[in-house]
């Protein structure tokens, strides 16, 4: 008996199987065959190295695009919400909008670093802690909205279920109280799951950095972790748990924030389908997102070969898969509103948003998330992460126009015509929303600056030397020569 | 006489004379799968005051080490039904008792519209109370270890793998501990001491 089992070169295989064997070979999760120091060096001088001329550049743009925002919010709280564009037919228009484009953009990294674990798709080790800081920064950015639409942000506090001497209580039957408990909840338990996967990246980073400040930062945030083997049982569990109760969490935010919009009775709101119609475009959005950071992180810090090819190849893979998921969407929102007979629903779908004064923000939304996006079938254009990071683009500002149509649209022509009315946006909505990408970028950009952006032990964990029962592949020209199988040389 | 127990080193190599309040002897080891075989030789042995410390997880070695399964989902649960529990309680004692509010015509007592509520903080509760239970169970946050006065440990985080046996062991032995890791093929056998 050999040693090993016999790869393909020592048992004489025919070509056209030898062929197909390599063709169903799976590509490494780390290319090149970098081994687990050469992971965490590359990963670490991301952090060590000083940091390079472009982050200063991004980040000084970021800063000033976030004080956007800053003075958006200032003078909205200072003077009124009535410095949007909001009037009585739309009640609600940019605020919301934005609010769920970037909570979708949030979901999409709980859906792939806890979905993905949990259903051992081990390549999502590679981005999933991008994701994860997608999340927090982005929910980060949707928190803003509707804390400030409530118009007088210093009476917030009355969201918060604190007994008071007002003799009044929050209306837990109310959809807009679930979904303060879903935003805080959200942004709360995407923050644990982050940190708690962060802390062993923590601890190799205490063991590496040589400043006394880093040192005692790192030593602080992993909490005295050692990677005892008792240890990791232990957390190897609780990043289990936390997985599946991110799952479930991502799953009751999306329906929440539909439920917003679907418990009302307002045409083109009033639908089941708003669950998995909120969480499909969240994931959709999210992804193009990711890729849109992973490719210029991938090649600045060159790490090419951790976040590989495949990786932007299977993200765009999902994006496509999502985007044929929003187009079956669309269509069966029509499709409803002609079964379901009401006059109201069809003169939304059938007048107001291919007809209407919004038609051209409908066609729009069509061409960017479901036409441009159809690329993806070609392998080439998914394998170019430059031409897809391009081609992201346009779906994710086709997300955008899709809350746009569903919340102005629908509420501009609601059953009463007399009400019907056009929106508007304000320079202040306009600043406010360009200033809530300062936002993210600005804490993206300081999160990469400061933390491990790829999750350097569970990248090692996958690597094939990490298995204890991994024997390493005997190559025919190392086999040795007295073994009983014929061994071709060559 | 303390002054000098405190300059005595809390590191030297197996071989020379003990550190202070001896906490461990401690051994290096190549690779996942040395330090897998070496585990499962110690757990035969009978030890139970020790532990293997790697770079990330490695799977098996739980197992290997004769360990129990982690007792973190049951944290998981707990906080799951406390949360749900207490989220009932105040959702519905505000609601139908202490604040009863007509709005919309809604019961006072909604279950279906209170479901979103107590979903979301069973979530939270549950969240929060497995990582307490992780921390907890790993002995987390810790300010200091032993094990890091020994240089040679910084590497534990990176690429190398350590198997540490304890003297509160009741089968530890300095001589013949230190033999056997170094049977097992541990390298850079070190005694470990403790501070006070």
């Amino acid at each position: 008996m050999p040693a090993f089992p016999p790869n393909a070169a020592q048992t004489q295989e025919p070509p056209d199987v030898a062929l197909a064997r390599a063709g169903l070979e799976r590509e490494p999760y780390v290319s090149n065959g970098h081994n687990a120091v050469w992971v965490g060096d590359r990963i670490a001088a991301v952090i060590q190295n000083p940091a390079p001329t472009w982050w200063w550049v991004c980040l000084f743009i970021a800063l000033g695009l976030a004080g956007f925002t800053g003075l958006g919010l200032i003078y909205l709280i200072t003077t009124g919400v009535g410095v949007w564009g909001e009037n009585r037919a739309a009640n609600w228009a940019w605020d919301i909008t934005n609010f769920v484009f970037w909570i979708g953009i949030g979901h999409a990294g709980t859906m792939i670093a806890a979905v993905l674990y949990l259903t051992r798709q081990r390549w999502a080790t590679g981005i999933n802690r991008a994701a994860e800081a997608m999340t927090i920064f982005a929910v980060m950015c949707a928190g803003i909205y509707p804390a400030v639409h409530v118009g007088r942000v210093w009476f917030a506090w009355y969201l918060a279920p604190i007994p008071n001497g007002n003799a009044i209580w929050p209306n837990f039957r109310s959809p807009l109280l679930w979904d303060v408990f879903a935003v805080s909840t959200y942004l709360s338990v995407s923050i644990m799951f982050w940190y708690v996967g962060l802390i062993p990246d923590a601890a190799a980073m205490r063991d590496r950095v040589q400043n006394k400040i880093g040192k005692y930062f790192y030593a602080m945030f992993c909490l005295g972790w050692r990677g005892s083997a008792r240890q990791w049982a232990n957390y190897e569990f609780c990043y289990l748990m936390l997985a599946g109760i991110a799952t479930l969490l991502v799953i009751s935010t999306c329906t929440v924030v539909s439920s917003d919009f679907s418990t009302s009775v307002i045409p083109g709101w009033h639908g089941t389908i708003f669950i998995p119609y909120f969480g499909v475009g969240a994931i959709y959005g999210g992804f193009c997102m990711l890729i849109i950071l992973l490719v210029p992180i991938r090649q600045f810090y060159k790490l090419e070969d951790i976040i590989t090819l495949r990786h932007i190849d299977l993200c765009c893979r999902f994006t496509l898969l999502m985007a044929l998921l929003i187009t079956y969407i669309y269509g069966m929102e029509f499709f409803i509103a002609y079964y379901g007979g009401s006059p109201n629903e069809r003169h939304t779908f059938f007048y107001d948003r291919i007809r209407g004064p919004y038609w051209l923000t409908w066609y729009a939304m069509i061409f960017a998330n479901s036409i441009i996006v159809q690329l993806f079938w070609m392998k080439k254009v998914r394998r170019n992460p430059w031409l897809a990071f391009c081609i992201v683009l346009v779906p994710s500002v086709g997300m955008w126009l899709e809350r746009y149509v569903i919340i102005v649209v629908s509420v501009t022509r609601d059953y009463l015509p007399s009400s019907w009315g056009m929106f508007y946006p304000t320079w202040v909505d306009i600043m406010t929303f360009a200033g809530t990408f300062g936002v993210f970028f600005l804490l993206y950009l300081l999160f990469i600056r400061f933390l491990p952006v790829i999750a350097i032990s569970e990248v090692r964990g996958a690597l094939p030397e990490a298995n204890p029962h991994h024997a390493p592949v005997v190559l025919a020209h190392d086999a040795p020569e007295t073994d009983v199988t014929e061994v071709h040389h060559g | 006489m303390a002054d000098a127990v405190a300059l005595r080193p809390l590191v030297v190599p197996v071989g020379s004379p003990l550190p202070p309040n001896l906490y461990a002897v401690a051994c290096e080891f190549a690779g996942p799968a040395e330090v897998y075989h070496a585990a499962e030789k110690i757990r035969d042995l009978g030890f139970k005051w020790w532990d293997c410390y790697t770079p990330y997880y490695v799977h098996g070695l739980d197992r290997a080490m004769g360990q129990r399964k982690s007792f973190v989902p049951w944290f998981t649960l707990a906080g799951g039904l406390g949360g749900l529990v207490g989220a009932f309680l105040l959702v519905v004692i505000t609601s139908v008792w202490v604040y009863p509010m007509d709005t919309q015509g809604k019961p006072y007592f909604a279950l279906p519209a209170f479901v979103p509520i107590l979903d979301l903080v069973m979530i939270l509760l549950s969240a929060i109370v497995s990582i307490l239970g992780m921390t907890t169970l790993s002995l987390l946050p810790r300010l200091h270890h032993p094990l890091w006065e020994w240089d040679a440990f910084m590497r534990a985080t990176n690429d190398k793998f350590f198997v540490v046996i304890e003297a509160n062991d009741p089968k530890f032995n300095e001589k013949a501990t230190a033999e056997l890791l170094k049977q097992l093929g541990g390298t850079n056998l070190t005694f470990i001491g403790d501070v006070a």
